[in-house]
C-alpha cells in the first residue's frame, strides 16, 4: 500500500528570506512535480511550499532533497525549518491548510483556491486524488458550517463591508478613489469584487491614475478636480501621499448640499491623512481613518479565532474519515482476491454441470450461487474493513490469505 | 377555551423578544428560536383573534374597546414584522419590536381584550374605520422600530466602534428606505381611515383624539415631503419617531380619556 509524505517550510518556522528561495509558480510546481514522478503535488503560496508524495517505499529524503535543492546555497537553513509528516498527519496538516486554519489569518479564503490550483497542476494518483479531493471538501464545509471566513480580515476588506453596512448591496454604487498606490487598488478591487463600480481615479500625476483608470474601467482626473466628483459618489477611497489635507470638511460639506441627504462613507488609508477627520461631523458622512479599520479587523479577526475550535473538530473528523479509507486500503487486494477465487470456484463448478442443466435452469442456478456467495462474503468484508481502520487490517489480511490460499498458486 | 390562546402567543412574543438580545453576540440559534418564537405566538394570536371573530352574532368587530384594539394592533404590528422579520438580515429589527409587541398584548390581556364572549358590536363602518386605522398605526410603529434601528446603528458607525461589524445590522440605506416606505403605506391606510370615518362624522363630533389623529397624518405627510429636498438618514429617523411619539404616547391619552 502507498503510504503519504509531506516534507514543506511555512510562516511557522521559517522567515520569509528562507520562503522566497523555495516558492514556486504554477508552472515551476507543474514542472517539479513531473520530475518527481509517481504520484506528487507540491503545493505554493507565500506562505508554504509543501510537496506531497505517495510512494510504496519511504519518500522523505528524496522529498527533502528535492526542497533542499530549490533552495540551493541556503539548502542547509531549509532543511532545519522543514516539517516532514507522514500518513495522517499529513492528511490532518493539507486539511488544515485548506481550511485556512493553518494561514496568518485564520479562515482567509484564499487558500482554498491555491490548493485546487496545486492540485490541478499536480501529478496525483488514487492517493493524492483523494487527499486533495477531501482536502477541498473540508475547506468548503468549514467554509459553510462555521463562521470563520464572514467578517473581514484585511483593511481593505474591513472598508469594503463597512460600505455594505451602509448601503447594503453595492451594485451600481459609484467609488472614488484618491491616490493610485497598492492600497488604493487592492481597496478598490475589493469593492469591486462585491458589486461597485470604480468612477474616478484622481491622481497627483494623472499618468499614474490614468494607469490605475484603466485597469478598473473608470476615469482618470487631476486632485484639484475632486469637489465637482464628491457630488456623485457614494464612497470615497484616498491613500495619497500627499504631505497635508486634500480634502476639507468645507469641500464635502458644499457637495452635501446636492446630495439631497445621500450618505458619503470615506475611507482614509493614508499617513499623513488625506481627509479632515472633521469631516465625521458631517451629518451623513462616515470617516473612517487606517486605525479605525484596523481595530475593526482586530474584532472580528478575535471573532474568527472563536470559530476556529468548530472548525478543528471538523477537520479531525474529516481526517478520521481519511485515515478509515487509506487503512482499508491495506485489505482491498485481500477482498478482491477472495472474491475472484469464489467466483473462479463457481464458475467451474457451473460450467461442470452445464450439460444436465436446460437453459432456464442454469439462468436459475447462477443467480442463486451469486447471491449466495454476495451474502457469505458480506459480513467477512466488512469485518475487514473495520479491522483495517482499528489498524489489525494486516493481521486479518495475512489470515484470510492463509486461511483460504490466496496467492498460493502464484508463489507455486 | 379559545381566550387561553393569549397565553401562548404571550410566551412566545417574550421568548422571541429574550431570544433577540441573545442575537446581538452573534447570528445562530438565537435568531432562529426568536424568529420560531414571532411565528408560534402570532399563529396562537391569529387563532384567538379568529376564536373571537367567530363569537360574533352576524356582523360584528368584537376589537372596539381599547383593549380589544391593543390585540388587533399587536396581531397587525407582529404580522407586518413577520414580513422582514424571516430574513437573517432584518432579525435584529425584532428587539425594537417584539419587547413592544409582548407589553402591549400583556396590557390588552389585563384590560379584557383578549377575552372571547359575545358583547356588544360596532357597526360595519366603524369596524372598517377602526381596522384601517389600526393597519395605519401598526406600519408606523414598524417604521418607528426601523429609525430606532437607524439612529443605533448610524451612532455606532459614526463613533467607530470597533464591533460595528460584528452584528448583523440591516444596511442604514435600506433602513431609511424602508422606513420611508412603511410610512407611505400607513399614511395611505389612515387617509382611508380618516375618510371611512368622516363620512359617519356629524358636527359637534370633533375632538381632541381626532385632531391628534390629523396632526399624526400632518407629520407623516411631512416627513416624506421633506425626504425629496433632503431629509434623509437622522433627520427623517428622528421625525419618524416624533410622530411615533404623537401615536403611541398622545393619541391613546386623548383617544380614551375623551
Amino acid at each position: 500500500m502507498s503510504s503519504l509524505t509531506l516534507v514543506g517550510v511555512s510562516h511557522h518556522r521559517a522567515p520569509i528570506e528562507l520562503r522566497e528561495c523555495v516558492a514556486l509558480d504554477l508552472d515551476a510546481c507543474r514542472a517539479l512535480s513531473e520530475r518527481l514522478g509517481g504520484e506528487a503535488v507540491v503545493l505554493s503560496t507565500c506562505n508554504r511550499t509543501e510537496l506531497y508524495l505517495a510512494r510504496e517505499e519511504d519518500a522523505e529524503e528524496e522529498a527533502v532533497a528535492a526542497v533542499t535543492q530549490l533552495a540551493g546555497d541556503r539548502g542547509g537553513d531549509l532543511a532545519a525549518a522543514l516539517y516532514r509528516l507522514r500518513d495522517e498527519a499529513a492528511a490532518l496538516h493539507l486539511f488544515r491548510v485548506a481550511a485556512g486554519l493553518d494561514s496568518l489569518v485564520p479562515g482567509e479564503g484564499e487558500i482554498l483556491g491555491q490548493v485546487r490550483s496545486a492540485f490541478e497542476a499536480g501529478a496525483p494518483g488514487p492517493l493524492l486524488d483523494r487527499l486533495f479531493r477531501q482536502a477541498l471538501h473540508t475547506g468548503r464545509r468549514v467554509r459553510i458550517e462555521t463562521a470563520i471566513g464572514e467578517s473581514p480580515a484585511s483593511v481593505p476588506s474591513a472598508a469594503a463591508a463597512l460600505a455594505q453596512q451602509v448601503f447594503g448591496e453595492l451594485h451600481g454604487r459609484r467609488v472614488l478613489l484618491l491616490g493610485a498606490g497598492k492600497m488604493s487598488e487592492a481597496t478598490a478591487r475589493n469593492l469591486v469584487s462585491r458589486g461597485a463600480e470604480i468612477a474616478v481615479v484622481a491622481n497627483r500625476t494623472l499618468a499614474h491614475g490614468e494607469d490605475l483608470a484603466g485597469k478598473l474601467g473608470a476615469r482618470a482626473l487631476a486632485l484639484d478636480g475632486v469637489a465637482a466628483e464628491l457630488e456623485h459618489a457614494d464612497v470615497v477611497v484616498s491613500a495619497t501621499s500627499a504631505s497635508g489635507l486634500v480634502v476639507s470638511q468645507e469641500t464635502v460639506a458644499h457637495a452635501l448640499r446636492v446630495r439631497k441627504g445621500r450618505p458619503l462613507l470615506l475611507v482614509d488609508l493614508a499617513v499623513p491623512r488625506d481627509l479632515d477627520p472633521a469631516i465625521n461631523e458631517l451629518e451623513g458622512c462616515f470617516l473612517y481613518d487606517v486605525d479605525d479599520l484596523r481595530a475593526v479587523v482586530e474584532e472580528t479577526l478575535s471573532g474568527r479565532r472563536g470559530e476556529a475550535a468548530g472548525a478543528e473538530r471538523l477537520v479531525t473528523e474529516e481526517a478520521g474519515r481519511f485515515r478509515d479509507w487509506h487503512a482499508a486500503l491495506d485489505i482491498v487486494p485481500t477482498i478482491a482476491s477472495l472474491r475472484a477465487l469464489v467466483e473462479e470456484i463457481r464458475d467451474s463448478e457451473l460450467a461442470r454441470a452445464g450439460g444436465r442443466l436446460s437453459e432456464r435452469e442454469r439462468r436459475h442456478v447462477e443467480s442463486v450461487t451469486s447471491q449466495i456467495l454476495a451474502k457469505l462474503l458480506h459480513l467477512p468484508t466488512i469485518r475487514m474493513k473495520e479491522a483495517a481502520a482499528a489498524a489489525d487490517g494486516v493481521v486479518y489480511a495475512d489470515v484470510v490469505r492463509h486461511l483460504f490460499g490466496l496467492g498460493e498458486e502464484e508463489r507455486r | 377555551m379559545a381566550e387561553l390562546l393569549v397565553v401562548p402567543a404571550l410566551l412566545a412574543y417574550s421568548e422571541a423578544a429574550f431570544a433577540y438580545a441573545g442575537e446581538l453576540r452573534g447570528p445562530g440559534l438565537a435568531g432562529r428560536l426568536a424568529t420560531w418564537g414571532v411565528r408560534i405566538g402570532w399563529l396562537a394570536q391569529t387563532a384567538l383573534l379568529v376564536g373571537q371573530a367567530a363569537s360574533a352574532e352576524g356582523f360584528g368587530f368584537p376589537w372596539g374597546t381599547w383593549a380589544g384594539s391593543l390585540n388587533l394592533f399587536v396581531w397587525l404590528v407582529v404580522g407586518a414584522y413577520l414580513i422582514w422579520g424571516c430574513t437573517p438580515r432584518y432579525r435584529l429589527l425584532g428587539l425594537a419590536v417584539m419587547p413592544v409587541a409582548a407589553a402591549l398584548l400583556a396590557l390588552a390581556w389585563a384590560g379584557g381584550g383578549t377575552a372571547v364572549e359575545d358583547g356588544e358590536r360596532s357597526g360595519a363602518v366603524l369596524a372598517v374605520h377602526v381596522a384601517l386605522m389600526l393597519a395605519g398605526f401598526a406600519g408606523l410603529t414598524l417604521a418607528a422600530g426601523m429609525a430606532a434601528l437607524y439612529l443605533w446603528q448610524e451612532r455606532r458607525l459614526k463613533r467607530h466602534e470597533r464591533g460595528v461589524l460584528k452584528v448583523r445590522v440591516p444596511p442604514l440605506d435600506a433602513l431609511d428606505r424602508l422606513a420611508a416606505r412603511s410610512v407611505l403605506g400607513s399614511l395611505v391606510l389612515l387617509t382611508l381611515g380618516i375618510g371611512v370615518g368622516a363620512a359617519s362624522f356629524e358636527r359637534g363630533d370633533f375632538d381632541a383624539a381626532m385632531a391628534i389623529t390629523l396632526a399624526v397624518w400632518v407629520t407623516y405627510a411631512a416627513l416624506l415631503v421633506l425626504r425629496h429636498e433632503g431629509w434623509r438618514g437622522r433627520r427623517a429617523a428622528l421625525v419618524n419617531l416624533a410622530g411615533f411619539t404623537l401615536v403611541a404616547v398622545v393619541l391613546p391619552l386623548t383617544h380614551f380619556a375623551s
